[in-house]
């Protein structure tokens, strides 16, 4: 049998990390194909309904990716993510669901080798978290 | 804060209210008032809003049931700052909304005046309408209430049951009204405590309406901190028996798959504070090939779709503020503990914010702040 491959959605800020992901691209590093990106203007922008969404349509994972703290081009999108995703994850814990499946990751736009790092990473430890468990309920 | 000592006629505590909230109309404190009402059939109340002080004459301030959250109600009536002072007669939870409502800027405190009383909790309409129509009257559940709140336990007559939200809610006191009614730890049939907060100190006395002369009573205090004590173990042990029923994605939707979507508990939450609902956008109108291309990637499906993400995205709007009033299990047709969730999901995630919703006017909804060095183990993403 093939070896499991996850499926992580991934949303990505303009000015940071899809810019990072941009140079991981033109600096040629190597990271595996597992990661689909939903290019957004600001970590902030991300309403916990897309992780949902994201995870209840079969991702194994979601990974959102923004500035810096300090760094967010519209000043404090990115504080207002960290929030809404601590949140969120503090939700899905408390009703068993592992929320290690949701990665948020400042990663800025000259970071492309992080950016690879951080995708390497999450496909390691998605494989051996192995598919997310909603996948297979019909009732959700 | 002052105090005051209502002595109650004729063994009659609700009659005595009445008189105190008809003098508040009469003498102007309020220009109208927001309070329940007996319906002429005498199998339940409504919130109503009374401008002719002579329609006081039946209301009930004391009344066992919520058929609606006065949460809600406020912001409709104070949003947009109408240029008449509104008292509303509430109960604790429904004070707490209120503040919760004005932190989103969705209600106006300038013209509310808080007339909070004390609560021993509620019954579900439908169990009070029963009720009075196997006895002819619900009398005995409002005594059995009433002597709870003296003793700080709830003596009902068999067979039915407080709202479970009730006889969890560890926040039976109505702190930050402006005008409390007192009944912790009072025979209410002899007499009612009534505290009046520092703002509308000089319009109770002045008018004559009430002397502020008498000392806040330490049995009062004694009753709640032994009622907060019991109510809080209650609220463990449903916490703890959800936790076990719920200990994942699959045991939640075990519990909630017979939900049938129709939003009751969303419409009925004074807290969902979003004008525009995403679940009620084309966003959730999914077209034919989206439900055929579920069933073929599952094999099938249940319909109608979007339990799960319903309720969990509305846990991740607004858990932070739920006061746990309990109105989206009363508004449930499919009897789901949807209160019981949110109270216990909502107890870790306020906890993480150290926020009690209703607590303090001045402080911001976790939701609507952030500070710059925090979270970073909860959220997983290091500086």
């Amino acid at each position: 049998m093939a070896e499991f491959e996850p499926r992580i959605v991934a949303f990505l800020c303009h000015w940071c990390t899809y810019t990072g992901a941009d140079l991981a691209g033109t600096t040629r590093q190597q990271y595996p194909p597992n990661i689909r990106v939903v290019h957004l203007m600001c970590s902030g922008a991300v309403d916990t309904i897309y992780v949902l969404k994201a995870l209840i349509d079969g991702a194994d994972g979601v990974l959102i990716g923004g500035c810096h703290p300090n760094d967010c081009h519209y000043q404090t999108g990115n504080y207002k993510a960290r929030r809404r995703v601590a949140i969120l994850k503090k939700i899905l814990s408390q009703l068993g669901y592992d929320e290690d499946r949701i990665w948020l990751r400042w990663i800025s736009a000259s970071e492309g080798k992080l950016f690879a790092e951080t995708v390497t990473h999450m496909v390691e430890e998605l494989k051996q978290k192995g598919p997310n468990p909603i996948k297979s309920m019909w009732t959700v | 804060m002052k105090a005051s000592v209502l002595k109650v006629e004729n063994g009659d505590p609700v009659a005595t209210l009445r008189g105190l909230l008809r003098r508040l109309l009469e003498e102007k404190v309020v220009d109208v008032l927001l309070v329940p009402k007996a319906l002429p059939s005498g199998s339940g109340f409504v919130q109503t809003l009374i401008k002719d002080p002579d329609m006081v004459s039946d209301v009930h301030p004391l009344a066992p049931t919520m058929a609606v959250q006065s949460g809600r109600i406020l912001s409709y009536l104070t949003v947009d700052e109408p240029d008449a002072r509104i008292g509303a007669v509430i109960k604790s939870c429904e004070v707490r909304a209120v503040i919760e409502l004005a932190k989103f800027l969705q209600t106006k405190l300038d013209n509310l005046v808080t007339i909070g009383v004390d609560c021993m909790g509620t019954f579900e309409v439908e169990d009070y309408a029963a009720a009075v129509e196997e006895k002819g009257d619900g009398d005995a559940l409002v005594d059995g209430l009433l002597k709870g709140a003296q003793t700080g336990r709830v003596e009902v007559p068999d067979g039915i049951e407080l709202r479970t939200a009730c006889g969890m809610c560890e926040n039976p006191v109505p702190i930050n009204a402006d005008i409390t009614i007192g009944l912790f730890g009072h025979y209410s049939k002899q007499e009612i405590e009534i505290i009046v907060g520092d703002r509308m100190e000089r319009d109770v006395q002045e008018r004559g309406i009430l002397d502020l002369s008498a000392e806040a009573s330490e049995k009062r205090d004694q009753v709640i901190a032994q009622l907060i004590e019991e109510r809080t173990k209650k609220r463990d042990e449903i916490f703890g028996a959800f936790r076990e029923k719920v200990s994942d994605l699959q045991g939640l939707m075990n519990t909630f798959s017979t939900c049938v979507r129709c939003h009751n508990c969303m419409v009925a939450c004074p807290i969902c504070y979003c004008k525009e609902c995403v679940f009620r956008t084309p966003t959730f109108e999914h077209q034919s090939d989206q439900f055929l291309r579920w069933a073929d990637r599952k094999g099938g499906i249940q319909m109608p779709t979007d339990t799960m993400i319903f309720h969990l995205t509305r846990l991740a709007h607004m858990v932070t503020s739920c006061i746990g009033c309990g109105l989206c299990d009363s508004a449930c047709p499919s009897g789901l503990p949807v209160a019981t969730l949110f109270r216990t999901v909502g107890h870790g995630v306020q906890a993480m914010f150290d926020y009690v919703p209703g607590r303090d006017p001045e402080e911001t909804p976790p939701v609507a702040t952030f500070r710059e060095d925090e979270l970073q183990m909860e959220s997983g993403a290091k500086d």
